[in-house]
């Protein structure tokens, strides 16, 4: 008789395993944050400004019975992100998991767009990126399962009407992931990222009802996609059981774009 | 006479009989040396009348490329300097264009650098600066001339991303980075345009012989040629003419592509 091995239909054990998470506060970061901590994960709850939400993601997770974190910091500023480490350094301790997930959008039609638009969502989506991976890099590298996941997304793939600036962002984050993957290798950390497409958080959730209608038309699925449905996967590339990818993207877009 | 005068062109490479882009006006950034420079003689030789754009640092060069233009292929050339990371200056430098040469129809972003370094040793301006000439630029610019080219019965934009982009690459973080970034800026960028018949595409070239990669130490550039099922560096005038075809009506179905030149490296 075959004996079914236990452990396989374990959850991703992170138990021991210290992440930060980037944009936390909300919507699809609020979930990965609670999703790593039920995994066993120690968290580290970041968010710019919206203090009270974070430490409310920060309480769910100690309910859970699980170490975390809350810390403010601008992303998008190099120095800022670097404050945050110290700090972390001498109160978290160094982390194993990096999920760069902030994110903001200025949705505008290229027309329209004007050139601070263009610059705040490239500072925030993408350069927020670099300042965190640069600033904790060698956190990540001595850990002995070092994590790098960018939450990119369907526009940077597929592009969107009113989202150049977004898209370009997310794009920009796929050529990041690939490039750094190769280069970290050698020290055994895995950098991937994951494209959602349509999640059911606030910023979906805000559309016309209309649009909603129509967006949810183009997908085969026919529903938005819920945040533990993007939360799982990022939990499966943290954990050990993802060892042998690097430099994917993952996309979580019920068949939206193949 | 006529005849044979088209004839040595033919052999000469340049085939003023097929004017695809006769009438028709394009602006190349960074072009006064590499693949940008190979792109505006190939426009130029289909008939289109060219702004060459480059820094000051290069007006030297540029003033050649705009010369050979005017004298061999018998087209308008006028040069304007500028820095196109500089938002400020791209405007500067429409002003110029509309004054001195008229509107464009066809915005070919090429300008580009590198500041390649182990991302462990990547300094924050090595970050910025590949950021802000190769992914900003393309926002600078393509925002600046935007309505020249919604007035152009033909508007093309047409921007170079790189093979770096779509596959990432060892020592080039940030350069993958503004590649791939361009490729998204390219696809929604597309779907909004299709309203004003402008299409939007981009070209992702592999290793091309230019300055930049013929001057790599031998023993590297044998190893990379290993990796290319071609075995052989691409050339600028094979960019440059994938660059003509999708600015011409040829290319009018086609738009948000990205069209892959890489001798097999990346499939």
């Amino acid at each position: 008789m075959i004996k079914a091995n236990q452990k396989e239909s374990e959850p991703y054990s992170l138990e021991g395993k210290k992440a930060l998470i980037t944009g936390a506060s909300r919507g699809i970061g609020e979930q990965i944050a609670l999703t790593l901590a039920d995994h066993g994960a120690e968290v580290v709850v970041n968010y710019n400004t919206s203090h009270d939400k974070a430490s409310e993601t920060a309480t769910t997770v100690e309910l859970e019975g699980e170490n975390s974190w809350i810390y403010p910091a601008d992303i998008s500023d190099h120095e800022e992100v670097k404050q945050m480490k110290e700090h972390l350094k001498e109160n978290f301790g160094e982390i194993d998991i990096l999920v760069n997930n902030a994110g903001i959008n200025r949705d505008k039609f290229f027309a329209k767009m004007k050139k601070e638009d263009w610059d705040k969502v490239i500072s925030v989506n993408l350069d927020g990126v670099f300042n965190c991976t640069k600033t904790f890099l060698d956190d990540i590298r001595e850990s002995e399962q070092g994590r790098i996941i960018n939450i990119s997304s369907v526009v940077g793939q597929k592009g969107n009407i009113g989202q150049v600036n977004y898209a370009s962002s997310k794009a920009g984050i796929i050529g990041f992931t690939k490039a750094l993957a190769q280069e970290l290798v050698r020290d055994d950390v895995t950098v991937n990222a994951v494209a959602p497409g349509f999640i059911a958080t606030e910023m979906v959730k805000n559309i016309p009802e209309k649009v909603q209608k129509n967006i949810k038309s183009q997908i085969p699925m026919n529903r938005f996609g819920e945040p533990e449905e993007v939360a799982e996967v990022v939990a499966f590339l943290a954990s050990a059981k993802s060892s042998y990818m690097t430099g994917t993207v993952i996309e979580v877009n019920g068949g939206y774009y193949l | 006479m006529t005849e044979e005068k088209n004839f040595f062109d033919e052999i000469e490479g340049l085939d003023t009989t097929c004017r695809r882009l006769s009438g028709l006006s394009a602006l190349v950034t960074g072009c006064a040396q590499g693949i940008g420079r190979r792109i505006a003689l190939e426009l130029a030789k289909e008939g289109a009348d060219i702004v060459i754009n480059d820094l000051s640092s290069q007006k030297e060069k540029a003033n050649k490329v705009a010369q050979y233009i005017e004298s061999h292929l018998d087209r308008e050339a006028w040069m304007v300097e500028a820095d196109v990371s500089d938002i400020e200056d791209v405007k500067r430098a429409k002003t110029q264009v509309e004054e001195n040469f008229g509107k464009i129809d066809i915005l070919v972003n090429n300008a580009g650098i590198n500041r390649d370094n182990f991302f462990t040793k990547m300094e924050k301006k090595d970050w910025d600066q590949v950021l802000s000439v190769n992914l900003d630029s393309v926002f600078n610019c393509t925002h600046t001339f935007l309505d020249h080219i919604q007035d152009s019965a033909q508007g093309r934009v047409i921007s170079l991303s790189s093979v770096v982009g779509e596959r990432g690459n060892i020592g080039q973080v940030n350069y993958a980075s503004s590649k791939a970034g361009i490729i998204g800026f390219t696809k929604a960028l597309a779907q909004e345009l299709v309203r004003d018949d402008v299409t939007v595409n981009a070209v992702a070239p592999g290793f091309i012989a230019t300055k930049m990669v013929l001057d790599m130490p031998e023993k590297v550039k044998d190893k990379i040629k290993k990796q290319i099922p071609m075995a052989r560096f691409g050339k600028p005038k094979e960019v440059a003419r994938t660059v003509t075809f999708l600015a011409s009506k040829d290319a009018s179905y086609i738009t948000g592509e990205v069209i892959r030149m890489n001798g097999g490296f990346y499939l």
